[in-house]
């Protein structure tokens, strides 16, 4: 792992689609057996690059995503690595018995995608807007679960999963409009969190990932200016989650406050909570979406009205020292 | 081979299969009897003539596939692969047994010779499609066969890959339904009817469609087979007009999903079906 932290709270003119699509091409030119199967919506994220490159390669499943996930796990079958993309709501909920039972349970280690996570689904409205989508692949045993935040993560990771045999993953994938953290090249391990604020004065640790990571830098330096000192882990991974960093945040800070745009009474909060109660007990407390359903709006609306804010964390991150 | 020798060999693989799928159901004592029964002839005719397998190495690449998306048939294709030669036939005998390798549905995991798992009805017919397609994007001169059940075809699954197969051409892909008119409630037309047919359906979602009448006949199933394997653009849907629980003296009368009989009614249909398979070697 190695990366660079760039972290000025500017947005990226790219998407994180790009970041997926710039590695596909990449593997698939450099590997025959590599696959895209998507679902009516390869013009959302620009998979329309993979099918002129390789046609015979970029399967369109059309609007049938019980289908779309057998194939891609029967595909697996027959010696391919298969990305299986819809919307994080149709990739989890519409297709999860098949991704549990053709895919997991078989051994068929089929690269689900599901963009749009939890707000991000913004004008489409709580229909689409998933905060459940990791909480059902979480719960899928050997299952690999990955909240990445931006262009240079989900470059990284798309190529780090490819390779993963024998076990499904789950990727999210915020298509556009989002910021910044990392430089391009930046390296990335599957299970490992990536600590981007530490120090021996730390009160407090943020355990975040997505687009809660800016939120969480941001209120990391709100924080400093008032002379209150924190840690910031980008937990990237949700599942095999990094216990170990966990545990040395809550010995070293001895309080932990989890940022996520997902249910975290079913998600990172919920994880990171598990581990603590069976090696370090430290309190906790959870930013994140609390046991609602989503509704339509403009993503910085929905961040305000599920307080998915550096404001929220910054007020966490007070009470839980108020609690060690 | 002669057609009527090798028709003559495929009616004694089939009741060779059929007497070891109850034997190995049997060896329980209970199990999915019925749906296991209808399909052996068409099992026999698989294995015993068309599918291309090498019971040495069971992921030969150039291989065959055979998925049962009616997983529940598991104990059927148990006993063919064993005697096929992919393991002992003492091994089935483990069924559902702790630690066993012969689960209930089949599981590609556990099974020498099983291509894909399947047991949540519907999806076999999905990943069998997914396999289809991977091995004509390698340009692999195989097959891949699924069974689904006529109840199994309520799933909504069997339509989306049906038009998936169809839509990508993939015309190395042959589904036989096990038209045995029954589910697990009752009569699949009092359960829940398939409108103008299944078969009808297929041809609907464009595929080729053939149907044979007896479908616990081999040389039907055998003539479907090749007819099928010369149809190229579509794949090709072949409805078996099949008998559940076929040979089974306690199950056919009550067409069952499943059958817990008594030790002596075992004793008896094996019995049956030993003196079947006696009359059809006797017949050579």
């Amino acid at each position: 792992m190695s990366f660079t932290l760039i972290g000025k709270h500017e947005k990226d003119k790219r998407s994180c689609r790009d970041g997926y699509v710039q590695a596909m091409l990449e593997l698939m030119e450099a590997d025959k057996s590599v696959v895209h199967v998507d679902c009516d919506l390869m013009g959302c994220i620009n998979t329309k690059k993979l099918l002129a490159a390789y046609p015979d390669r970029t399967i369109n499943a059309g609007i049938a995503e019980a289908n779309a996930m057998g194939v891609a796990a029967g595909l697996t079958a027959t010696g391919k690595k298969v990305w299986m993309h819809s919307f994080g709501c149709f990739s989890s909920r519409r297709a999860f018995d098949q991704a549990f039972m053709s895919a997991a349970y078989a051994k068929l280690g089929v690269k689900i995608l599901g963009s749009d996570p939890g707000v991000c689904a913004a004008y489409n409205g709580g229909t689409h807007m998933p905060f459940e989508d990791c909480a059902l692949y979480l719960s899928v045993p050997d299952a690999i679960v990955i909240d990445p935040v931006d262009y240079a993560q989900v470059y990284a990771l798309t190529k780090k999963l490819t390779a993963v045999d024998g076990r499904i993953s789950y990727m999210r994938m915020i298509r556009k409009g989002f910021t910044t953290i990392y430089a391009d090249g930046s390296d990335f391990e599957i299970g490992k969190g990536v600590t981007l604020k530490e120090s021996a004065d730390d009160q407090a640790t943020v355990i975040a990932s997505g687009i809660m990571v800016d939120e969480a830098l941001k209120a990391y330096e709100a924080l400093e200016a008032e002379g209150i000192q924190i840690r910031v882990i980008d937990m990237f991974t949700w599942k095999p989650i990094d216990e170990e960093l966990i545990v040395k945040a809550a010995k070293e800070t001895g309080a932990i406050v989890t940022a996520e745009n997902h249910n975290c009474t079913c998600g990172l909060g919920s994880a990171v909570a598990r581990v603590l109660a069976e090696q370090c007990p430290a309190p906790v407390e959870m930013v994140g979406v609390h046991d609602q359903f989503g509704q339509v709006g403009a993503q910085n609306f929905l961040q305000e009205a599920y307080k998915l804010t550096a404001e929220e964390i910054i007020a966490n991150v007070k009470k839980v020292i108020a609690r060690k | 081979m002669q057609k009527a020798e090798k028709m003559q060999a495929l009616r004694e693989f089939a009741a060779e299969i059929r007497v070891e799928t109850l034997k190995t159901i049997g060896s329980l004592g209970f199990g999915h009897v019925g749906g296991s029964m209808s399909i052996v002839e068409a099992m026999a005719v698989l294995y015993g003539d068309v599918m291309k397998v090498d019971p040495k190495n069971p992921r030969w690449e150039d291989r065959d596939w055979c998925v049962l998306s009616k997983g529940h048939a598991g104990p059927c294709a148990y006993a063919t692969l064993a005697l096929k030669g992919f393991y002992p036939l003492e091994e089935t005998r483990t069924l559902n047994k702790p630690s066993t390798n012969f689960p209930s549905h089949t599981d590609r995991t556990k099974t020498p010779g099983v291509d894909l798992t399947t047991g949540s009805l519907g999806q076999g017919m999905s990943t069998a499609t997914g396999a289809a397609l991977g091995n004509k994007i390698d340009g692999r001169d195989n097959h891949v066969y699924v069974f689904v059940g006529d109840g199994e075809c309520d799933e909504g699954q069997v339509w989306e890959a049906a038009q998936f197969a169809a839509h990508y051409k993939l015309d190395n892909l042959t589904c036989f339904v096990d038209n045995n008119k029954n589910q697990l409630d009752g009569a699949v037309d009092s359960v829940m009817s398939h409108g103008k047919g299944i078969g009808a359906k297929f041809d609907a979602f464009g595929w080729n469609v053939i149907d044979v009448a007896d479908g616990n006949d081999v040389e039907q199933i055998y003539d479907a087979v090749h007819e099928a394997l010369t149809v190229k653009g579509v794949p090709t849907c072949i409805v078996l007009n099949t008998i559940k629980g076929k040979g089974a003296t306690f199950a056919e009368p009550s067409a069952a999903h499943s059958s817990q009989p008594s030790p002596e009614q075992w004793e008896e249909a094996i019995a049956a079906a030993e003196a079947e398979l006696a009359a059809v070697k006797a017949a050579k």
